[in-house]
């Protein structure tokens, strides 16, 4: 079992993100939801409470849409991939912290998972329109940073975080 | 064009009878695949798709929808069509395909959503 560490910080933000991991600042806001493996009735919801909340604190419209989008892509993947685990969103007040703790099985090679198109969704998946290989690559993307950790047969940490300007 | 010459021009039939069917649709996009409409609405966009599960108005929470074309004849189970209606989300089913549907509106002057 080899544990993974992949790391993506956006061209410009290293030093913010160094200095938020180095002081680790008291949360403002915070809400957790639990998700469940395949209820795909239920998923989305976390993500749609954590926009509207920002919403209310008046963060705009294309920091709402990358937010929701990454927090959207990473809790579908929690449904589609794994036994279930809990969303996490952060508020703190220049950014949102947002993490996925899942109780496996964990992914095998990350970089392989990175790649664009790559995708190991079942049928039940794909026939909801999910599993086009694109969710990772769509929360990089959206993101300021993005880490994940993870290993074969284990847990799995995915947390990313926003800016709001 | 509005939500009116829309449904004229793809002979729909709106499902749910509170719709604004004057509301403006600037763009259109058109895909079965979730994550490609995630990646690529950046504005308000009119969604052709032949999704019908209850992840497809799901995902107007995430982005700015201004209304869902079910293709092929498919229309969302009861329980879906609720969610849009909840939302005040203008959806409306067709018989004909999505490359039809999507030939028809880009002819009528609908252009696609700016892709980056």
């Amino acid at each position: 079992m080899i544990m993974q560490d992949y790391w993506y910080i956006r061209e410009g933000f290293e030093q913010r993100i160094k200095e938020y991991l180095a002081l680790a600042p008291v949360v403002e806001v915070d809400l957790e939801f639990e998700v469940m493996e395949k209820d795909f009735n239920s998923a989305g919801k976390g993500s749609s409470e954590t926009k509207n909340l920002l919403k209310r604190l008046g963060v705009e419209s294309d920091i709402l849409r990358r937010v929701a989008v990454s927090a959207y892509e990473a809790e579908i993947n929690m449904a589609a991939h794994s036994r279930g685990g809990k969303m996490i969103s952060e508020v703190y007040d220049d950014h949102i912290h947002v993490r996925f703790e899942d109780i496996g099985p964990g992914i095998e090679n990350i970089d392989q998972a990175m790649v664009p198109g790559y995708s190991t969704a079942d049928e039940l998946v794909r026939e909801l329109g999910f599993g086009a290989g694109l969710g990772l690559p769509n929360i990089k993307k959206n993101c300021d940073a993005m880490h994940i950790r993870s290993a074969k047969d284990s847990p799995t940490l995915l947390e990313f975080i926003i800016y709001f300007g | 064009m509005n939500l009116r010459d829309i449904l004229t021009l793809l002979e729909g039939e709106i499902l749910y009878p509170e719709v604004d069917l004057d509301r403006e649709v600037p763009c259109a996009f058109a895909s079965d695949m979730i994550s490609d409409i995630l990646m690529c609405t950046k504005e308000p966009t009119l969604l052709l798709t032949g999704l019908t599960n209850n992840q497809i108005i799901r995902v107007s929470d995430m982005i700015d929808i201004v209304g869902i074309v079910f293709v092929r004849g498919k229309k969302p189970l009861e329980d879906v069509i609720e969610m849009a209606e909840e939302r005040g989300l203008p959806i409306i089913t067709t018989k004909f395909s999505l490359y039809r549907c999507s030939g028809l509106l880009y002819n009528a002057g609908l252009r696609s959503c700016k892709i980056q």
